[in-house]
């Protein structure tokens, strides 16, 4: 077997708390179809058969339950549940699973929607032997207005620093502004070796990553690492330039350590010695080198490398904001090539459904209704003369007649009174807006779920 | 005269050989017969790319940004991922040289039979054999075969059958897996060493040895004849758009060897200085022609020319019973990209293929004729060019 696939699903969409309060992030409806079914579909696409999914006992219960929740994937998934307020970081999880993992995984996050083609970073990993390969997207701007957002947008969250190579493939420096205190810190061994380097910010981490298996043997020892994102990647880059791992030490040293415990130990420690002599060999034998104007070998005879394919085009989005959330719900539709308008659904001859909605399963809309760039869920009811534009309802709403709601998220079973009229609003799970109301710019929620700091 | 005319015929039907797929591309029945092959091993097929001179538009066409890995699964269950690597180290050039392929190669065989098991009701013997053969038209898809590969290749499909049928399946594995280190030791690594031994007999102090591109095998005797401390200094021979004299360079500098570097342009201008001129080969034909990187029979032809003695060398297993007498028949083409050149910012080339009386060609092998060589040192001692068929024959005798 070559990779295994391990799906995070059990992060609490802490950036998005008025979404989020009453479903898990992987359950939130993009498109209809919950969040974590994108990823899923992804590896489905490229070939993968089996996924072990960590995940928290609640999403459990309601994959298997609910039937509004249809993941649709022919892949054997493996769930794993860990405890939601154990507040485990992805390191921690990939350690939980340790025993599960019998080869090179490929890490995916619930919230990727993305249409990149893997075997770009999956290549990267083969062909050079890499430790690390992960994939980064350009980031693009989000044009859609955020309910809820009060005067401008914010310059956004802590930059990331990306160092490059001349290719743009190698991985040299990652750091984020938080950890940097008065300003970028290069070490001097990274500038000899490789003096030209690219600097990027404003790229998106796709949290996509192929780690060997002694990544996750090597966690097992280092109980102090406990996110992939924030430490173990950061860690890793910059241990391709520290001077021990020129010796093989660190990272294959546990790796011989826990085959301590097996029995065939002096043969599997032969087996690998002849075979590193044999790529030794073809290394030495071959004229290929990654750089040039220096006297050393390729890869500076480094063992441990990390290696990014950044997309230049393309989708690529982490849903762990609201205003994430809505750009994915309005690029959902071109991923996937399902009628916009669920046959099941009773949609009245006499409403305007723009191309680019998405009507979901057994929705009643009824007449003289006018539904442009929005997303309507499963089973809404949504009655005479409404206009929604530019909107996410979710499922099990209500709308009363004559509601105009734009640009706004309805969570699922609000009810919407008649008249009212939203704009660029959030309405939390379970709430009942009063007819006639005016609502602009607001996050309305329920009072139980505010102020839980 | 004097032949009978029945013999007359036998020969002639022992001596046709059908022509190999690979140089028949532009024969649409051949095409379809491959593509038709490559399904029933459930490999994909990779598809030819830009516009081919029209004298070698038999040949395939590949482009390095369409690597065949997009047409496979993740993770690859079809084809052993450890031939996946391989393939697409091949393909981005990061194994390249012969000797370095042929290690690579084995090197994956050895992944594979290890991680080989005999499905019940079959004989290892054989099925290990039909497995091999998918995994190789891979390979081929990736870059087409070496002569050292194939005949690599051949050594390892006669041990797999030559396995008797009452061998227990670890024992078998254990017996190939020596048998490849075996391979590998005699045939690369000690046939390098008598190599050298040899050539360093022909180095003598205050020697200009020319030498072109990369050879392993050439550095390493220029390396050892270092430290057996001749006086001697290098000159490297350099070609666009591979530049491998670069690689060449560096390890010769970093041994400590002083070293000349020119492009092949600048080869009449140099030669001059020269006493003698060692070549690395790719394969040598069993008419005695030397096939070897494009540019080599320019450097033998110039020597010539100037009366500078060339010297060949090349490991007995790279022989193969091919003849061939031009560069055309043949060959490999490598991706036509690899001709643009970005100087200041500014590609000239960028839009190729849309002037439509424009080809790029980017040939990768030539042959150099025998009368342009002078020598052929080998693991079995020095040989003229001309006795190579001995060798062969007197190999297939020995098997």
């Amino acid at each position: 077997m070559e990779l295994q696939a391990v799906l995070m699903a059990a992060g609490g969409g802490s950036r998005m708390m008025d979404l989020t309060y009453n479903t898990p992030k992987p359950l939130l409806p993009v498109g209809n179809k919950p969040l974590i079914w994108y990823p899923l579909n992804l590896l489905e696409r490229v070939g993968f058969e089996e996924v072990i999914v960590i995940t928290t006992k609640e999403v459990q219960k309601m994959i298997s339950t609910d039937p509004k929740v249809k993941l649709d994937v022919k892949m054997k998934l493996d769930l794993v549940c860990i405890q939601e307020d154990a507040d485990m970081g992805t390191a921690d999880a990939l350690r939980h699973i340790q025993q599960k993992v019998k080869t090179d995984v490929l890490v995916v996050s619930c919230d990727l929607i993305t249409d990149a083609a893997l075997h770009e970073v999956v290549d990267l990993f083969r062909a050079h032997n890499a430790t690390l390969s992960m994939l980064m997207s350009k980031a693009h701007e989000f044009t859609e207005t955020v309910p809820g957002q009060k005067g401008k947008k914010k310059t956004g969250e802590q930059r990331d620093f990306v160092g490059v190579d001349g290719t743009g493939k190698r991985l040299l420096f990652m750091a984020n502004e938080a950890d940097l205190d008065e300003g970028v810190v290069i070490r001097k061994s990274i500038m000899r070796k490789h003096p030209r380097m690219h600097i990027k910010t404003g790229l998106v981490d796709a949290h996509l990553y192929c780690l060997k298996k002694s990544v996750v043997d090597f966690l097992a020892d280092n109980k102090s690492i406990s996110s992939i994102r924030g430490e173990l990647v950061p860690y890793l880059v910059r241990k391709q330039f520290s001077k021990s791992t020129n010796s093989p030490k660190v990272i294959d040293e546990t790796h011989q350590n826990l085959k301590k415990n097996d029995s065939n130990v002096n043969l599997e420690i032969q087996i690998s010695s002849r075979d590193e002599e044999l790529l030794h060999l073809t290394q030495e034998r071959s004229c290929w080198n990654d750089h040039r104007g220096d006297m050393s070998d390729a890869y500076h005879g480094g063992r441990l490398r990390c290696y990014v394919h950044i997309m230049d085009e393309g989708i690529c989005y982490r849903v762990n904001t609201l205003a994430a959330y809505i750009e994915a719900n309005r690029l959902a539709p071109k991923l996937f090539d399902e009628p916009a308008v669920h046959p099941s659904a009773v949609v009245s001859e006499r409403c305007l459904i723009g191309a680019d909605s998405i009507i979901g399963a057994s929705c009643q809309i009824s007449d003289k209704t006018s539904i442009k760039r929005s997303t309507i869920g499963v089973s809404t009811t949504v009655r005479e003369k409404v206009k929604v534009t530019n909107s996410i309802i979710m499922h099990g709403v209500t709308i009363e007649e004559g509601c105009n709601i734009q640009g706004s998220v309805i969570c699922s079973n609000a009810v919407i009174g008649r008249g009212a009229d939203i704009k660029y609003c959030l309405v939390g799970s379970a709430q009942r807006i009063e007819p006639d109301a005016e609502r602009t710019n607001e996050v309305i929620v329920g009072t139980d779920q505010l102020m839980e700091i | 005269r004097g032949v009978p005319y029945q013999t007359v015929t036998l020969i002639h039907q022992s001596m046709v050989k059908r022509l190999p797929e690979h140089v028949q591309v532009d024969d649409p029945a051949v095409v379809k017969r491959l593509a038709k092959k490559l399904e029933r091993q459930q490999i994909p097929l990779r598809s030819d790319y830009g516009y081919k001179v029209s004298l070698f538009s038999h040949l395939h066409q590949y482009s390095r940004k369409a690597p065949l890995t997009q047409l496979l699964s993740i993770p690859s269950t079809v084809i052993h991922p450890s031939i996946v690597r391989l393939g697409l180290q091949y393909s981005q050039g990061i194994v390249a040289g012969s000797n370095a392929r042929s290690v690579a190669l084995l090197h994956a065989f050895k992944q594979v039979i290890r991680d080989y098991t005999t499905p019940p009701n079959e004989e290892l013997s054989r099925d290990l054999v039909n497995k091999l053969k998918p995994y190789i038209s891979f390979l081929n898809q990736c870059r087409p075969l070496s002569a050292s590969m194939g005949n690599a290749i051949k050594y390892i499909k006669k041990e797999i059958s030559n396995i008797p049928s009452q061998c227990k399946e670890e024992e078998a594995k254990t017996k190939l897996l020596t048998c490849i280190d075996r391979y590998i030791e005699e045939k690369i690594v000690l046939a390098a060493k008598a190599i050298s031994k040899y050539a360093i007999e022909k180095i003598s102090d205050g020697d200009v040895i020319l030498v072109y591109g990369y050879s392993s095998l050439v550095n390493n005797i220029l390396c050892e004849a270092f430290e057996k401390s001749r006086k001697f200094r290098v000159i490297v021979v350099d070609s666009r758009p591979r530049l491998e004299g670069r690689e060449a360079l560096r390890r010769l500098v970093q041994r400590g060897i002083s070293c000349t570097y020119v492009l092949i342009s600048a080869l009449s201008y140099i030669l001059p200085e020269v006493s003698k001129v060692f070549l690395g080969a790719h394969a040598l034909l069993a008419n005695g022609y030397v096939m070897s990187r494009v540019g080599t029979s320019q450097i033998a032809l110039v020597a010539r020319t100037y009366n500078v003695p060339v010297l060949v060398c090349c490991e007995t297993y790279k022989f193969c019973e091919r003849v061939q007498t031009d560069s055309f028949v043949s060959n490999e083409l490598d991706d036509p990209d690899d001709l643009m050149v970005t100087r200041k910012g500014k590609t000239q080339l960028e839009n190729w293929q849309d002037v439509s009386s424009l080809g790029l060609l980017n040939l990768v092998y030539d042959v150099t004729p025998p009368d342009f060589v002078d020598l052929v040192i080998t693991d079995l001692g020095m040989i003229p060019c001309t006795s190579v068929p001995v060798v062969l024959r007197v190999k297939n005798l020995d098997q």
